[in-house]
């Protein structure tokens, strides 16, 4: 009986998705091991090992492996990292991983390979075999039984606080040797993204500061919210009209089809708040909204609403901050 | 090259769901709702037929699991663009892992090349069943797909991630599951959609399939989440600051 958190993580740490999901884990009141795959510089595995009662820091370290299942790996493709979790199954009842992009593409080929169902984008743990998670965008609470033995679970990591961690090192830490046999039937081409040098990313940022299709333009959505974001300083959001309607990249988008955040303070410009945008905020700790429409769904959510134009606000709000 | 592709029929994505009392707990309120084709699932159609006609693809077979009504969507995917549709009739819904065990089934029946499936479908939100199916095959998988090309024993997929678009290659078979931005679905002409009327559809039980349904939970409450509490509206940008400072959320 123990659990197997996936981590996440890049040069500049453990991702937070994965030590809010490691607080859902303990939930479960069950020993805890983490899997970092790829060479996890001894820095951050020193910071993992403080997880409040780790058991084991389990290292999927890549440099032995042939050349295609070391990219890989590396590159978190789904095929071999799911086959490698499977490989470990006789030893976990519980595999878990946040609800990120990572997550949700590896997680249920795993339960596809142990003949299972996913859990999917946990929201609370009311027993150890028993889940919360949001369904129809947000608008209903299922309460779910797993039955199967084995369970794979994805976390909505903004659900869960960080973890306190532990003064001094937890647990053990233990080089996994890998399978001969990991599928490769995927290469890893490229990968672009339009984060910008020191901003702060979505999933991390204190503050978000997201605009909806009331910019107009793209034009508008850039020279009013940049600025904003710098003073704050905050990461920008959009709704899916804003970004259907070229205003913003697709990685922006905050939703029930793009990324689910929970910032200590959320500030909605220029959009309605459509349910399947509101499923991807509400668990902010403090929302604003700014609409010129007094009726707009968002003020129903937000904790102070500013009715008016925001080509107005947003330049009173820059120089107010100074 | 043979592409199936995955049609549930769902709560139109305008309609907002309700709930009603029903022995002494909360259930679904779905009478006399809209129902549609999921707009994943239309999208993931909407490309197979253009790989079809660019000549990537000989056959779009649109599959779809569920009630008898799921018909209607079956009749507008073959509206849509689909050659031919196969109806799995199944009460209760089959969760996910069934779902993909079905759709196994007829891909490999059919020895498919592509499945083709809606990222996550809007009611349940589960994100899983195309994952599942490409684990249960042993084949190759691309989520969340913003542009598909087949390129000799390839797909290249481009892939929206939390970070921005990744390109993988993977090699066929495999499955694609779709996100929003890979296409826009064409609205079905109402010639083709006369014609889809007299198109048949294929039926099939799930005891003919061999399958013997497996359910993996068992739902034990529904319930609306918890309201905000309502906010109080501000007239003035130093008034909106004084409280966020005051919240100690903003310097």
């Amino acid at each position: 009986m123990a659990v197997l958190l996936l981590a996440e993580w890049n040069k500049d740490g453990l991702a937070v998705e994965t030590a809010r999901a490691y607080s859902a884990a303990q939930k479960l009141h069950m020993p805890i091991d983490v899997l970092l795959i790829g060479n996890a510089p001894a820095a951050l595995r020193r910071a993992a090992r403080r997880l409040p009662a780790l058991r084991r820091l389990l290292l999927a370290e890549t440099q032995a492996a042939p050349k295609a299942q070391q990219e890989a790996l590396e590159h978190g493709l789904a095929e071999p990292v799911a086959a490698l979790l499977a490989s470990m199954a006789a030893a976990y009842t519980v595999f878990m991983a946040a609800a990120t992009s990572y997550g949700k593409n590896i997680m249920p080929r795993l339960a596809g390979l142990l003949q299972v169902a996913q859990i999917s984008d946990i929201i609370a743990v009311p027993a150890p075999d028993t889940f919360k998670r949001p369904i129809y965008a947000g608008n209903v609470i299922e309460t779910v039984r797993a039955l199967a033995d084995k369970k794979v679970v994805t976390v909505r990591a903004s659900a869960f606080p960080l973890p306190a961690m532990a003064e001094t090192e937890q647990g053990a830490e233990e080089k996994l040797v890998l399978p001969q046999d990991l599928p490769v039937p995927t290469r890893f081409i490229d990968e672009k993204g339009d984060k910008k040098e020191g901003e702060p990313g979505l999933g991390t940022a204190k503050i978000i500061v997201s605009g909806g299709r009331g910019f107009g333009t793209a034009e508008n959505f850039k020279n009013l919210l940049e600025p904003l974001a710098a003073k704050l300083p905050a990461a920008i959001g959009a709704s899916r009209a804003a970004v259907d309607a070229g205003f913003a990249p697709n990685d922006r988008q905050i939703g029930q089809t793009g990324r689910v955040v929970s910032p200590d303070l959320y500030i909605a410009i220029g959009l309605s708040g459509a349910v399947q945008h509101l499923a991807g905020m509400m668990d902010s700790r403090v929302i604003v909204a700014i609409n010129k429409d007094a009726e707009a769904p968002i003020f129903q959510v937000a904790d102070y609403g500013l009715v008016g134009d925001l080509f107005e606000i947003i330049p009173a709000l820059i120089k107010k901050l100074g | 090259m043979k592409i199936i592709v995955g049609v549930k029929r769902v709560v139109d994505y305008n309609v907002k769901v309700r709930l009603k009392q029903d022995n002494g707990g909360l259930a679904l309120d779905l009478d006399n709702l809209k129902m549609s084709m999921n707009p994943f699932d239309e999208i993931a159609l909407e490309e197979a037929v253009r790989l079809r006609e660019k000549g990537a693809a000989r056959e779009v077979i649109a599959v779809s699991v569920g009630s008898p009504a799921a018909q209607n969507v079956l009749r507008a995917a073959l509206a849509a663009g689909a050659d031919r549709a196969v109806q799995i009739i199944a009460e209760p819904m089959p969760q996910p892992l069934d779902i993909a065990r079905i759709l196994g089934k007829i891909a490999q029946m059919e020895q498919a090349g592509l499945v083709l499936l809606g990222k996550q479908a809007i009611d349940d939100d589960s994100n899983q069943t195309g994952q599942i199916l490409a684990g249960l095959l042993g084949w190759g998988q691309a989520s969340f797909a913003s542009a598909v090309a087949i390129k000799g024993e390839e797909a290249v997929v481009e892939r929206e991630t939390d970070s921005g678009v990744e390109t993988v290659a993977v090699r066929l078979p495999a499955v694609i599951t779709a996100d929003l931005r890979l296409n826009e679905p064409r609205y079905a002409s109402l010639a083709n959609i006369m014609q889809a009327r007299k198109k048949p559809i294929e039926q099939h039980s799930l005891a003919e399939l061999g399958i013997v349904p497996h359910p993996q939970w068992q739902v034990l409450a529904l319930n609306y989440p918890p309201a905000r509490k309502a906010g109080i509206k501000l007239d003035s940008v130093e008034a909106l600051l004084a409280r966020l400072r005051a919240d100690r959320v903003i310097n």
